[in-house]
């Protein structure tokens, strides 16, 4: 899949079974569900239902349609941080120390200009967030460009480095008095709020645009050319006078921008940054950007898909009496059935193509020389 | 054909037809091998060879005909079948896994075992080292494959399949990956295990090498049996038209050239290898313009280590590469194309292509950020299309269109793919890294043509190649290249010494040494053989 897919059908047709593949297997969960935990009557079709109520919830009406866009917004821009770095031949698991990076910047910037104008006030403490998630994506491009240490490795520990010492911060130096909890100070006019009487705000706009522009960025410029050669054959792109050095470190850069937006966004929805920001967003990332095959519209689509079933959750467990954790236990086999392209077309009996993808990317052996 | 009527062939495939959606791969093809024959396959890339071997191997079904094995009709599943029935391949990539060692390799799929739960070592280890000795090569069994040479791990490839008791033997272009001893050495094995009684497939598009070891040939185009012969009573230029279809010049018109000032000049330069040896030791040439320069020399002599350090993939430890007067020691390969210097790579597939990118991307993989295919950061999508168009037609590469995927064409229009692109008007030096490698007949004239052309266009061209005689065929001048060292430096045909070349390749010109020479392999090094290259040409 590293040119233009040849059938659109063909490139589409894993992913599919795959959500497929796992709304059946979560389809004896619920069944189970209801047995064991709510002592009920062996309901065969609990299932329907439930998948009924998902849908009337994340579709049904414009409130449920809002909610779907605003819980995708987030997961298009760390789909897009994991799936362009994938184009680059590189495994960004970093998406969540980005996020927050990238959303504890915002708060502080947001604080700053807390009683600018809103116009300049919420661009300015985004461009805070985005400006904070590439440094967090550039210290592991410089990394593995410089001294070839896997981004798997170093975006792992940087996840749990960004997560301490923010909070720390959080805990002490930013921390405002006059809450029962740690906190930092309000962004006041930065903060996000839903316009029209939804809860789609600014920030679902700005995450819509990064789609044609990645887009754009991938297939229709140099740059763009450049992050393809390098992800699908370093070697040659080496060879044909590009710097795989750089490109690795711009790519990881950008992926970070990408995910430092999403974080900035969740914070500024917030207002504020607090000790614990518990999120699964940077992983989630992973998901969308597999499922969307890490394709700018792939990636809108699968991260509208997750997107309607977070924001279609709630209705379900109200009139099915599903728990929610059950999207989780959905989004979780989607993407073991992914990572198991073989099983699935096992499964369907579909014809193996040569080229491994994006997911070669993930299974390849570690340790390569850094070339260029 | 001769042989006793009585017994039947060992092997027969008759009216062999395999069709695939819009091609038939195999249009009735029949073949007969006998019991310790050699029975060359000929055919170009894309002919058909390997769709054949895949039904006789069991991994294809064949739509009609039937395969016989000593008279009896048999019908060969898949490839444990096959090998149950005493069919081995040796594939032309080593299936070998280089951690282990030759005896763990050998059983692996075929273990012996001295218990159900253990294996028999000690067993294996004694008949691997039998069949070593019978067929005239010692292996150690505990070696570790990854420390072999490319011939030695081959012939764990063929102990593989001696071990399993294949009677048939098919070796897919085993030559190709074989410097010319080795190819010396790996026939003299071919021909004992013909005369034990084996019988042996040999899939080659080289058409001195089939003359040499075959016992008989069959010469397949378009998935059809062109002709069947025997070596003696045909040439190369007769092969050559039965597998082209048309009659091929095998030597292109070299012509005279007119070479005029130095346009790659080469000083003292020294190169490391990733291993950090130094394997450049002080080379110096000049290439003048309009003329080709050959680098002979067995493979791992520094050659490949030379070219990354003239085409700036490799930093130099001294030394100093001039391109048009220009010191481009230092300068980045971009620096250097954008000065006037192409580069046809060794490995295609490595560096050459990127082969899931369409044909069109390929083409301007080294020129895709200058006008007219970009404009600022933007690609001009029409204009790389329409520069591929021409390319296509100007190179004849067969391709379905410009927008599938590098890696679904053959071999030799993945290369003319790189030619196209690399063959510039505008080139100051073009360097050739074994450019025809594995290629069949027609591409390689093709290639050939195109080189002396850009060559009277006064371009400077610096071969590297391991086949001698297409050194010999094209270079104006050679150099040999032996350890790191340019040993002689020698003027091309006609007053170029095939046998004194190829003594210079084996020996760098001085007596032999008695202790073991440059392999690491460890293995029985045979004497350096002369006759790099047998037949005419």
């Amino acid at each position: 899949m590293i040119s233009r897919p040849r059938s659109y059908a063909g490139w589409v047709l894993v992913p599919a079974l795959s959500i497929l593949l796992a709304l059946l297997v979560a389809s004896v969960l619920i069944i189970a569900s209801g047995v064991i935990g709510r002592q009920r009557e062996l309901d065969l079709l609990l299932p329907l239902v439930a998948y009924r109520s998902l849908l009337v919830g994340a579709f049904g009406n414009l409130r449920g349609i809002a909610n779907t866009i605003v819980a995708a917004t987030p997961l298009m821009l760390t789909g897009l941080a994991v799936g362009v770095g994938l184009k680059a031949g590189l495994f960004n698991i970093g998406a969540t120390g980005q996020v927050l990076l990238g959303g504890f910047a915002a708060a502080l910037v947001g604080t700053q200009v807390a009683d600018a104008p809103l116009f300049i006030a919420v661009p300015v403490a985004m461009l805070g967030g985005i400006l904070a998630g590439a440094l967090a994506g550039f210290i592991p491009g410089f990394l593995k460009a410089f001294t070839g240490a896997h981004e798997v490795v170093t975006t792992i520990m940087l996840n749990a480095l960004i997560q301490l010492i923010v909070s720390g911060l959080v805990n002490d130096i930013f921390r405002v008095p006059g809450f029962s909890f740690a906190r930092t100070a309000t962004v006041g006019n930065a903060a996000l709020t839903g316009f029209g009487g939804t809860t789609i705000h600014l920030g679902a706009i700005f995450a819509f645009v990064c789609i044609p522009l990645s887009y754009w960025l991938l297939w229709r410029t140099t740059v763009g050319f450049e992050i393809r050669a390098v992800g699908a054959n370093p070697t040659a792109a080496l060879y044909a006078g590009m710097h795989p050095r750089r490109m690795m470190i711009l790519t990881m850069s950008l992926c970070g921008a990408f995910a430092g937006l999403a974080g900035a966004i969740e914070i500024l929805r917030l207002g504020y940054y607090p000790a614990v920001f518990g999120t699964s967003i940077g992983f989630d990332g992973i998901t969308v950007a597999l499922l969307g095959r890490a394709d700018p519209v792939g990636i809108l689509f699968s991260a509208l898909l997750l997107g309607a079933m977070r924001a279609g959750a709630p209705l379900m467990q109200i009139e099915a009496r599903v728990p929610v954790e059950i999207i989780d236990v959905i989004q979780g086999v989607i993407l073991i059935f992914l990572a198991a392209e073989i099983v699935v077309r096992r499964i369907f009996r579909l014809r193996t193509t040569p080229e491994a993808g994006e997911l070669q990317t993930i299974t390849r052996t570690y340790g390569e020389k850094v070339v260029g | 054909m001769s042989g006793p009527e009585s017994a039947p062939p060992r092997l027969q495939m008759r009216g062999i037809t395999k069709r695939y959606p819009g091609v038939i791969a195999n249009n009735k093809i029949d073949l007969d091998v006998k019991a310790g024959e050699i029975h060359a396959l000929l055919g170009e890339n894309g002919a058909g060879k390997t769709t054949l071997m895949n039904v006789l191997f069991g991994l294809a079904r064949p739509d009609e005909g039937e395969i016989l094995l000593d008279g009896e009709p048999v019908q060969i599943t898949d490839p444990a079948d096959a090998i149950a029935r005493g069919i081995g391949m040796v594939h032309q990539h080593f299936m070998l896994i280089p951690v282990l060692t030759v005896a763990e390799n050998i059983l692996l799929g075929a273990e012996t075992m001295a218990n159900s739960i253990f294996l028999d070592r000690r067993e294996a280890r004694r008949r691997i080292i039998e069949l070593g000795k019978r067929f005239g090569f010692e292996i150690d069994p505990d070696a570790r494959v990854e420390n072999l040479s490319v011939g030695w791990q081959q012939r764990v490839e063929i102990l593989k399949a001696l071990y399993r008791q294949a009677s048939i033997l098919v070796l897919d272009e085993p030559t190709a990956v074989l410097t010319p001893q080795e190819t010396v050495e790996v026939f003299a094995v071919l021909r004992r295990l013909a005369a034990e009684g084996h019988s042996i497939i040999f899939i080659s598009h080289k058409l001195y090498e089939v003359l040499e070891i075959a016992d008989r040939i069959t010469v397949i185009r378009r998935g059809e049996v062109v002709g069947t012969r025997l070596p003696s009573e045909t040439n190369e230029d007769d092969l050559a038209e039965l597998m082209v279809g048309r009659e091929v010049q095998l030597a292109v018109e070299r012509g005279t050239s007119n070479p005029s000032e130095p346009v790659l000049t080469v000083e003292d330069l020294r190169v490391r290898s990733d291993r950090g040896q130094e394997v450049v030791r002080g080379v110096s040439f000049a290439v003048r313009a309009g003329e080709i320069l050959g680098i002979a020399g067995v493979a791992g002599n520094g050659q490949d280590e030379l070219v990354e350090a003239i085409t700036g993939l490799r930093r130099s430890i001294g030394g100093t590469v001039h391109l048009a007067g220009q010191n481009i020691t230092a300068w980045s390969v971009r620096e250097r194309r954008e000065h006037g210097l192409g580069y046809v790579p060794g490995d295609r597939q490595k560096y050459g292509l990127v082969l899931g990118f369409t044909v069109s991307d390929n083409l301007v993989l080294t020129r895709y950020y200058n006008r007219p295919f970009a404009r600022g950061i933007q690609r001009a999508d029409a204009a790389i299309e329409e520069w591929a168009r021409g390319k296509i037609k100007e190179f004849d590469i067969r391709t379905p269109s410009w927008a599938v995927p590098a890696g679904t064409l053959s071999g030799g229009n993945q290369q003319k793919v790189i030619v196209a692109r690399e063959f510039t008007p505008d080139l100051k030096v073009l360097v050739l890294d074994q450019p025809t490698r594995g290629l069949d007949v027609g591409s390689i004239e093709f290639i050939h043509k195109q080189a002396i052309g850009t060559r009277d266009a006064g371009t400077g061209i610096l071969l590297i190649s391991a086949e001698l005689d297409e050194i010999l065929e094209l270079c104006d001048r050679i150099a040999v290249m032996y350890r790191g060292e340019i040993v002689a430096l020698v003027d091309g045909r006609p007053t170029a010494n095939k046998e004194e070349i190829g003594l210079l390749m084996a020996t760098g010109g001085r007596v032999p040494a008695e202790g073991p020479p440059t392999d690491t392999s460890g293995q029985v090094e045979t004497a350096p053989d002369t006759s790099v290259r047998g037949g005419t040409s």
